[in-house]
């Protein structure tokens, strides 16, 4: 199981940042999301699995759908960037994966594998989510909700129509 | 004790009249910046004249008998080490006192005589706010308390000087005598500098007080060390000596004063007959105790001067500029008054010459002075300065024809004029030393009565010339200078200079030697006798005798050629072989390395400039492989 | 169903979709390319977050509660990012990254 998610992860990872097509780039990415998604569910994390597909798949994928359609001739095919540019980057990120991955089989984690796992229950999520005490989490609830509001204003601000 | 600190204000009023007329001097009518200039001196002249009053008659005397050496104002102005310090200050004693006489006298008087002199002139306020400048400068060396303050009052009058000469700027022929008189004064203060410096380096001290002290730290230090056979207090006397001959105009550091009389005449009497080209001979009388304990360098300056006053003697002869005999005349005289210098001894009689040359000096400023002042009332008459056209003037100009007259007959040596007791003094002293220099000393007093003399003939008798107007007699102020200067070159000889002013401080008697006295006169009888011959008539011995002589004549018409070997150093040795490789130098190395700093840096700059491409990605690359590049070093290669 | 899968299985999946993001992110043209490699980005993050918690720490929640986090902001962030990409076709009617280059020497 976890192995074709992860291959779907992978695959249409890449084909999203190499496509030259955008909305079949945005396809993939949907893929991707879901297949993130999927992840959760294997690891027994429901109802972030549920806010995945919800916000990410449902919505963020959508917003960029719709900016597309705004900004873009959907037809064309987009540039393929010179070699210029691709050379460097994967140079760099491939560097990086290197590296990261070395340093990651290198490490002892205490522990590896995981024998038996339970579903997280979601009145605890709710529980903690509002309460003050240790591992509560009421004080980043109301900053992501200052948040969520700025960015709202901000956006609407920042689209609107000048009158010039 | 007498309370001298006033003395201070002889040096302040003429600075002050300075920042005065030279600041607001075009906003004055002109004759207020004369009256101011002119009032001004007068003040001084008043001040010293007290001043020398109380120092010579009232002041006691120190336990010796001798004229006390005394500080009016010292305030230590530049401290070098606590024990080598620069101070400015008064210092009065006999010679300093004496030059505050002569300088604020004649100074007054070109002051008053410019008054109608350079009426109408353009640039009238800045005559006098310089001529004041001037008056400021001499005044503080000559009452400078230490060398080094010397040094600074002494580059303060080349200054004056070079301003003065290049008064009528807009002549080329005035600013290029203005640049020659200040390079070559400076060329010569190099040599004065270094005097100075090997001076105080060994003794430690600029103080003139302890340096010509009985036990000063010039006759202990400095004797030791050895350099090419003389010693560095000698070293230091000769080149400070150098320093002196520039100023003074003696050989070879001549070249600048006849070329100086582009200046306006007032000028000319002031600095460079009475005052600024003493300034060597004050020199030497300061650091005379030094120099009497340095032979070698006293022969030089005897030498020097000996052989100056002949040079510029024969050279005067046969110059046609009244001016320019004028200002051969006067290298003459200070070539005497070194020559004296350089024959005396020290202390009592044996220091006649050193009496001598004070004397001459004293005598010397008035006669030359009214020389040159009736050479500019002349000059005013005719509008021109050549002898050839002029003649007949004694019926246009009587008051400028007696003064003049009285002042050629003081400085032929005729008595009972001044000029004649001063100069028998000097050849008594040069006969007693050395008879060579007495011989020499002999010849020149004949040349100068034969070239003043014919100066005098060919101007004031002769046929009359043809004048485009009537020449009339100068105004009122410029003859009552020409007036008084006459009386003080007829008085002044009867001062008993040897009770005042002597070389160790201490009055001693003199009396005439008529066996010295009776050929020097008959000598300067000789030679006006000669010159009436010659030059009271318009006739053609003198064309006879010029190109019999031939050569000689055109070589000393030429003077010699010497300013033409000047230019020939200058110009095709010293430009081409140092001064372009040093302005290549200049040019290409260190302005090139100054210019290469900057266009590395412009480069440089170019370069990095393109990292602020505005390129996201860019930036992002940079910040990408910056991050890669930090956790490779600290997860593999810096294991500690 | 997925017992026996090692940790660093979940790890490097992280890490290569993470470095792919990267890459996209230095390498893509259009604007909105851009964006969906920083979501690619986010994502592989919270994957490790998830992962770390399940595995090593199971009786807590705090790995998924930072994702949770992380997803809020992600969709905040989204959204401001496509006003201003909104914004920039309006006035240069292209969205090629390259062209927006006015803050520069």
């Amino acid at each position: 199981m976890f192995a074709i998610f992860a291959a779907v992860i992978i695959i249409f990872s890449v084909l999203t940042v190499t496509s030259r097509r955008i909305l079949r780039a945005a396809t993939f990415l949907l893929f991707v999301l879901v297949a993130t998604g999927g992840m959760y569910f294997l690891l027994r994390f429901n109802f972030l699995a549920a806010i995945q597909l919800t916000l990410y798949a449902g919505g963020i994928v959508v917003l960029i759908i719709f900016s597309i359609l705004l900004t873009s001739h959907i037809g064309d095919k987009l540039e393929a960037p010179g070699w210029k540019k691709i050379i460097p980057a994967f140079l760099v990120a491939a560097a990086g994966g290197v590296i990261s991955v070395l340093t990651i089989l290198q490490h002892q984690f205490p522990m590896e594998v995981v024998t038996s796992a339970e579903r997280t229950d979601i009145r605890v999520i709710a529980k903690s989510l509002i309460s003050t005490g240790k591992f509560g989490y009421a004080l980043p609830f109301e900053v992501i909700s200052i948040l969520l509001l700025a960015a709202m204003v901000g956006a609407i601000i920042l689209a609107k129509k000048r009158k010039d | 004790m007498i309370d001298f600190s006033f003395t201070v204000w002889i040096l302040l009023i003429p600075l002050v009249v300075f920042v005065l007329v030279g600041l607001f001097g075009n906003r004055f009518k002109p004759i207020v910046s004369g009256v101011i200039g002119t009032s001004g001196l007068f003040v001084i002249w008043v001040l010293s004249l007290f001043t020398a009053y109380k120092y010579f008659f009232v002041l006691e005397k120190a336990a010796d008998g001798s004229f006390q050496k005394l500080l009016a104002v010292n305030t230590v102005w530049l401290n070098l080490t606590d024990k080598l310090h620069v101070d400015l200050g008064v210092l009065l004693d006999p010679i300093s006192v004496m030059m505050l006489i002569v300088i604020t006298t004649v100074s007054f008087m070109a002051h008053l005589y410019s008054i109608g002199y350079m009426h109408g002139e353009k640039g009238f306020s800045r005559f006098f706010a310089t001529l004041s400048l001037f008056s400021f400068s001499m005044l503080g060396l000559v009452v400078a308390t230490n060398i080094f303050q010397m040094y600074i009052f002494w580059e303060l009058v080349g200054v004056s000087s070079y301003l003065l000469i290049g008064f009528y700027y807009t002549r080329d022929s005035a600013v290029a005598a203005s640049k020659k008189a200040f390079i070559v004064t400076r060329f010569a203060d190099l040599g004065f500098l270094i005097g100075i410096l090997i001076l105080s380096y060994t003794t430690g001290t600029f103080d003139f007080i302890t340096l010509t002290s009985s036990n000063s730290p010039a006759f202990s230090s400095g004797q030791g060390i050895w350099f090419l056979g003389m010693s560095t207090m000698t070293w230091s006397m000769i080149f400070i000596f150098m320093g002196g001959a520039g100023k003074s105009a003696m050989f070879p550091l001549h070249i600048w004063l006849p070329d100086a009389m582009e200046g306006p005449t007032p000028v000319s009497a002031l600095i460079h007959a009475a005052t600024m080209v003493v300034a060597g001979v004050y020199l030497v009388a300061r650091m005379f105790p030094i120099y009497i304990h340095e032979p070698a360098a006293l022969d030089i300056v005897a030498w020097v001067g000996a052989f100056t006053s002949l040079f510029a003697a024969v050279i005067a002869c046969t110059q046609l500029d009244i001016k320019r005999v004028l200002a051969y005349s006067t290298m003459s005289q200070i070539g005497y008054m070194m020559l004296a210098l350089g024959v005396s001894g020290y202390g009592g009689h044996n220091g006649l010459g050193y009496m001598a040359s004070m004397f001459h000096l004293f005598t010397h400023a008035f006669f030359k002075a009214l020389l040159f002042l009736g050479a500019g009332a002349i000059i005013h008459a005719v509008h021109s300065n050549y002898m050839n056209e002029m003649g007949g003037l004694r019926k246009y100009l009587p008051i400028t024809h007696l003064t003049f007259l009285i002042a050629c007959l003081a400085i032929a040596g005729i008595p009972p004029f001044a000029g004649f007791f001063s100069k028998d003094e000097i050849l008594v002293a040069a006969f007693h030393h050395n008879k060579a220099l007495f011989t020499i000393e002999y010849i020149v007093a004949g040349l100068t009565a034969f070239y003043m003399f014919r100066l005098y003939y060919s101007v004031f008798w002769r046929k009359e010339v043809h004048y485009h107007h009537t020449p009339h007699e100068a105004p009122a102020t410029m003859t009552i200078p020409l007036i008084f200067l006459a009386l003080g070159s007829v008085f002044t000889g009867f001062i008993p200079f040897s009770k005042l002013v002597t070389s160790d401080g201490l009055p001693f008697e003199i009396h005439t030697e008529w066996m010295v006295a009776i050929p020097s006169i008959l000598v300067a009888v000789v030679g006006i006798a000669i010159a009436t011959f010659l030059y009271r008539k318009d006739n053609n011995m003198p064309q006879r005798i010029t190109t019999a002589l031939g050569g000689f004549y055109t070589a000393a018409f030429h003077k010699f050629y010497i300013d033409e070997v000047y230019l020939f150093i200058t110009k095709k040795i010293i430009f081409n072989y140092i001064s372009r490789p040093i302005a290549w130098f200049d040019r290409h190395i260190v302005d090139g390395t100054m210019n290469g700093v900057a266009f590395v840096t412009n480069e440089a700059s170019d370069r990095i400039k393109k990292l602020q491409s505005g390129q996201l990605q860019q930036y992002a690359l940079v910040f990408v492989s910056g991050t890669v590049f930090l956790a490779l070093l600290f997860i593999y290669l810096w294991t500690n | 169903m997925f017992e026996g899968v090692p940790l660093t299985w979940f790890l490097i999946t992280g890490t290569i979709m993470f470095f792919v993001g990267v890459y996209g992110f230095l390498v893509r043209k259009n604007l909105i390319t851009i964006l969906m490699s920083i979501e690619l980005i986010l994502n592989s993050v919270n994957i490790n977050f998830v992962a770390f918690n399940k595995i090593l720490y199971p009786d807590h929640l705090e790995g998924m509660f930072f994702t949770i986090f992380i997803i809020a902001v992600a969709a905040a962030e989204a959204s401001v990012a496509i006003a201003i990409i909104i914004n920039i076709y309006r006035r240069l009617v292209n969205i090629d990254v390259e062209k927006i280059n006015e803050m520069k020497y």
